[in-house]
């Protein structure tokens, strides 16, 4: 009846995680009781779960986003505590079996799960507003790319305390992740989570890709984008050309899990070699996937606080695309050590050596945009110079790891750990916080607490170098990766150093998290009346804060690069509204809400549980679920409707009255 | 005042991490014991140097421009519109451009120069000793074919002498590597890999698996004496006396069995091709089509031959 799963399945003997699932459960209990006090079951349901505005779905993205961090951190200081503690024969506190499904789940969570929510959160709340569109290109299709993504989380989090997760690492290298050396349901888990989200991501790419080619507005050639919007472009040229490698990928997986098939096993012709090389050509790709959209954000916030344009336009895009191409031809960097010939060896290090060239000339752009500018040092700022430093270094060490020679002895130790952290952290997780600081007004209508931010942003540079410095020094004494415990006692000192820096970027957190409380609670101080809360230059800044949800009532025409900015300069840097009494509007023409997306979600949730546990007729009813929901949204033909011209206009008049009422 | 007492503080800890932070200097990456990791060593700092040529003024400008373009600071050159310098732009492309090309010639060389398969060019007239290591569920076996003995967790091998390591996989990939030797080679079940490597004095050194590979992996670990020819021998003979051998019908199988913390064990006999054995135990429904072209089809000739005498 219910496939392999019995109550044993639930870790009762584990003390951690049932207290973890304790603290989970109450919380939640929390949340729903508070919800259900105020009644706001029935708003969230319209407003939220089955919006498919695309600002809400941003919103949404980046929220789990978060709260995943908070997951993906508790295993990072977990693990730094295993290591400060178990050197010379001591166990620590973690046996291998935990301690192997914490590493696994912090690389999956973190990427999966907080890296890529934050980017696509980022990609959703601004890309449309950026080209002057009222939406994305398929409005349901982003919904449910959200609701794909989210059954993933889900099933991460129940892997927690039904069953366990993964013990291989977060590729989950075959033939570790076959049904001989994993028999256990925790590799199921991972095929699962992965494959729902990502064809989510997948989706996402694919309704990005088209937005951004077919609804800019009138003017905006493709050479005028906001840079932010360039870097999305060939993330989402990345997507749609890489994750389907992976989605293949975990399909053979899932059939020599499931059906006996010899893909990646040790016998019968099976070739773990293969499995290890799809799997980077999409895993090198999703690092740029994850790093480019972090520079655009980068480049915007230099721009804006320097009040200049972005020094070098043109070759920031030509160099956003080479990086793009050159990220599909570099992959087996990863893995120098499975024995390829010296020409193919040299040909990959060279080739990822000169990815460095594009990404040097964008630093020294963002360099030569604060040249003779006026800076002003608000958090955005702070972060966007932390990484600068930081990518930098990471970038260098990358660039050691990419020569052959040297990765022979640096391969699969700290080194490793260190260089890619080094860039995670200070390129994409600074990159996502300035995101984060800098659009959170345009969200939601005021500011975020400074002083707040710039706390969590000292914690986190500080943090970061005193947790990962160590592991590049224990790298050079033969310090590999994933060690549950190691003998050497010299190496102690260094990764308790390096749990002390594992503390202060909690602090970090924790200084996130007050900044979000102080600043609801002062929210009325900080308020973002005019939309244009950093002086921006893009048509983003030219909408109120949080935009109506047509975002234009008229769609914009675009003349120059940094077209707002330009048209402020015109009138002394103020920007003049239109009295809605003297503009004529239209009706707009808007998707529906949807319910297809949730509940899709929620049989794909089902879908997974099942397959994990081979129930399967509980399988059945998933996939059933699934296709009944996608058949009703598909003959639905209640999908539109068109906003009354008078409610734009009320809407726009009410903007237009706090403007005035501000001034 | 204030900012002066932080600067003490900040001095007192830089101070007392200094000890810590020069400890990278006696590792084993940095302080090598063999040809292979010397050049590993000048390569590593070749790059970091090189790289620091771009690095190092990339921080400077940061910080320099950050501090100088200051909003406050009212006196600075303030351009709002100024957005390209061909100059500029000629530069920041050139600069990180030599710098890799001078790097990619830097990667081509020292690629083949350092290629793991490659036989070591050295100093020693004598033929470099043979070690079959085999990674299992958690433990290496070490196979000595020409001198017919086996080892679980421990090689011995005379110092100043090429050591070519036959390396594959009795289970899930692991990768063989003695860090302070230099460099590391995955071993694959059914995958007959290589690895060369010299000792350029006598000492003991760490050795490890460094490629996760389930539950035992952190105990994974060996120890590689680099001795002298005599204490070699001795050591051979010493192995030779163990009452134990290893069979690859018998007791292979169960040494193969997962297990964890392993101590070092000796087998004074092993069955012929055993090494052969354990890479054929993964060929089973696999038509050899001579992929590795010679080598593999002369080796694979050798193995018929030898079944055959059997």
């Amino acid at each position: 009846m219910f496939g392999k799963l019995t109550l044993d399945a639930i870790p009762f003997h584990e003390p951690i995680i049932m207290v973890t699932v304790a603290i989970i459960a109450i919380v939640g209990a929390g949340v729903v009781g508070w919800i259900t006090l105020n009644k706001k079951w029935g708003y969230l349901w319209r407003e939220w779960i089955t919006s498919i505005d695309h600002k809400r779905l941003g919103i949404m993205y980046f929220l789990v986003a978060l709260v995943m961090l908070i997951r993906g951190f508790a295993d990072a200081i977990m693990m730094r505590t295993q290591q400060a503690m178990a050197a010379g024969g001591a166990e620590g506190y973690l046996p291998p079996e935990h301690y192997d499904q914490i590493f696994t789940a912090h690389g999956v969570i973190m990427i999966f799960f907080v890296a890529m929510p934050m980017v696509i959160g980022l990609m959703n709340l601004l890309v449309p507003l950026q080209i002057g569109a009222r939406d994305v290109a398929f409005p349901f299709m982003n919904n449910l790319s959200f609701w794909l993504f989210a059954a993933g989380v889900v099933l991460v989090n129940v892997s927690l305390f039904v069953g366990e997760f993964a013990k291989t690492g977060w590729l989950a290298y075959a033939p570790l992740s076959g049904a001989k050396y994993s028999p256990g349901v925790g590799v199921d888990y991972w095929i699962w989570a992965l494959q729902i989200s990502g064809i989510g991501t997948t989706l996402t790419g694919i309704n990005f890709f088209v937005t951004i080619m077919k609804m800019r507005t009138k003017g905006m050639t493709l050479f005028r984008m906001p840079i932010f919007t360039w870097t999305c472009l060939v993330t989402n040229v990345l997507i749609i050309a890489a994750f389907p490698i992976l989605t293949a990928t975990i399909a053979l997986l899932t059939l020599d899990r499931y059906l006996d098939f010899h893909f990646f096993t040790n016998d019968m012709g099976g070739n773990l070699m293969m499995y290890i090389n799809l799997i980077w050509a999409w895993g090198h790709p999703e690092v740029y996937i994850l790093i480019l959209p972090a520079f655009g954000v980068f480049s915007e916030v230099i721009s804006t606080f320097s009040k200049k344009p972005l020094f070098g336009y043109n070759t920031m895009v030509w160099a956003t695309m080479a990086i793009g191409v050159l990220s599909f031809i570099v992959w087996l960097h990863h893995f120098f050590t499975m024995g390829a010939g010296a020409n193919v060896n040299a040909f990959f290090g060279i080739m990822t050596m000169i990815i460095a060239i594009p990404t040097g000339v964008k630093i020294f752009n963002w360099l030569f945009t604060m040249y003779r500018g006026r800076i002003e040092f608000a958090s955005p700022v702070l972060w966007t110079l932390g990484f600068i430093i930081t990518f930098t270094l990471g970038g260098m060490t990358g660039v050691m790891l990419a020569v052959p020679g040297a990765d022979f002895v640096l391969h699969n130790s700290l080194f490793v750990i260190a260089h890619f952290h080094n860039v995670i952290i200070g390129g994409v997780v600074f990159g996502m916080m300035a995101g984060y600081s800098f659009y959170f007004p345009k969200a939601f209508g005021f500011k975020l607490n400074e002083k707040w931010g710039k706390r969590s942003f000292w914690f986190w540079l500080v943090g970061f170098y005193v947790a990962f410095m160590p592991l590049y020094i224990l790298s050079f004494d033969g310090a590999v990766r994933r060690m549950q415990s190691y003998a050497n006692t010299d190496w102690q000192p260094l990764m308790i150093v390096a749990w002390f820096g594992a503390v202060l970027i909690l602090c970090g957190i924790l200084c996130t998290a007050i900044q979000l409380y102080v600043s609801i609670r002062d929210r009325k101080q900080n308020q973002d009346i005019t939309g244009d809360a950093w002086n921006g230059r893009t048509l983003e800044w030219a909408v109120a804060s949080p935009p109506p949800y047509y975002n234009f009532s008229h769609l914009p025409e675009i003349h120059s690069i940094d077209n707002y900015w330009a048209d402020k300069q015109k009138t002394q840097g103020k920007a003049q509204l239109e009295d809605p009494e003297s503009v004529e509007y239209n009706d707009i023409h808007m998707p529906h809400n949807t319910n297809a997306g949730p509940i899709m979600g929620l049989f794909s949730i089902v879908f997974g549980f099942a397959l994990v546990w081979h129930i399967w007729w509980m399988v059945g009813v998933g996939a059933i679920g699934m296709f009944a929901a996608f058949m009703a949204r598909i003959f639905s033909e209640n999908t539109d409707y068109h906003i009354p011209a008078e409610e734009v206009k009320r809407m726009e008049t009410e903007h237009y009255n706090r403007v005035k009422m501000q001034a | 005042m204030r900012e002066k007492s932080y600067l003490r503080a900040l001095g007192a800890v830089l101070l007392a991490a200094l000890p810590l932070l020069l400890s990278g200097c006696s590792s084993a990456l940095m302080d090598p014991k063999g040809q292979v990791g010397e050049e590993q060593r000048v390569l590593i700092i070749t790059a970091f140097v090189l790289m620091l040529i771009v690095v190092i003024p990339v921080i400077v400008m940061t910080l320099l421009f950050a501090y100088r373009y200051r909003e406050s600071n009212k006196d600075a050159t303030y351009k709002p519109n100024w957005a390209h310098s061909t100059a500029i732009e000629v530069v920041v492309w050139f600069i990180p451009c030599v710098i890799i090309a001078v790097l990619a010639v830097l990667t081509w060389i020292t690629s083949h120069s350092l290629d793991p398969f490659k036989p070591l060019e050295t100093d020693s007239d004598k033929p470099p000793v043979v070690i079959q290591a085999v990674s299992l569920d958690w433990k290496w076996v070490f196979i000595y074919p020409e001198q017919n003995i086996a080892t679980v967790n421990e090689i011995t091998f005379p110092a100043n002498r090429p050591v070519e390591f036959q390396i594959t996989s009795g289970t899930v990939m692991n990768a063989f590597w003695i860090p302070t030797l230099g460099s590391q080679i995955y071993a694959m079940a059914g995958m007959d890999s290589r690895l060369n490597l010299i000792a350029d004095e006598q000492g003991t050194f760490e050795g490890r698996s460094s490629n996760y590979s389930g539950a035992g992996f952190s105990e994974m670990t060996f120890k590689a004496h680099a001795v002298s020819e005599e204490d070699y021998q001795n050591w051979i003979t010493k192995v030779k006396a163990s009452d134990k051998t290893l069979s690859y019908k018998g007791n292979y199988q169960e040494l193969a069995e997962p297990s964890e913390e392993n101590p070092v064990q000796y087998f004074s006999s092993v069955s012929p091709n055993l090494y052969n054995n354990i890479l054929d135990g993964f060929r089973k429904g696999v038509e050899d089509k001579g992929e590795h072209g010679e080598v593999s089809n002369s080796e694979h000739g050798e193995r018929v031959s030898a079944e055959a005498v059997e």
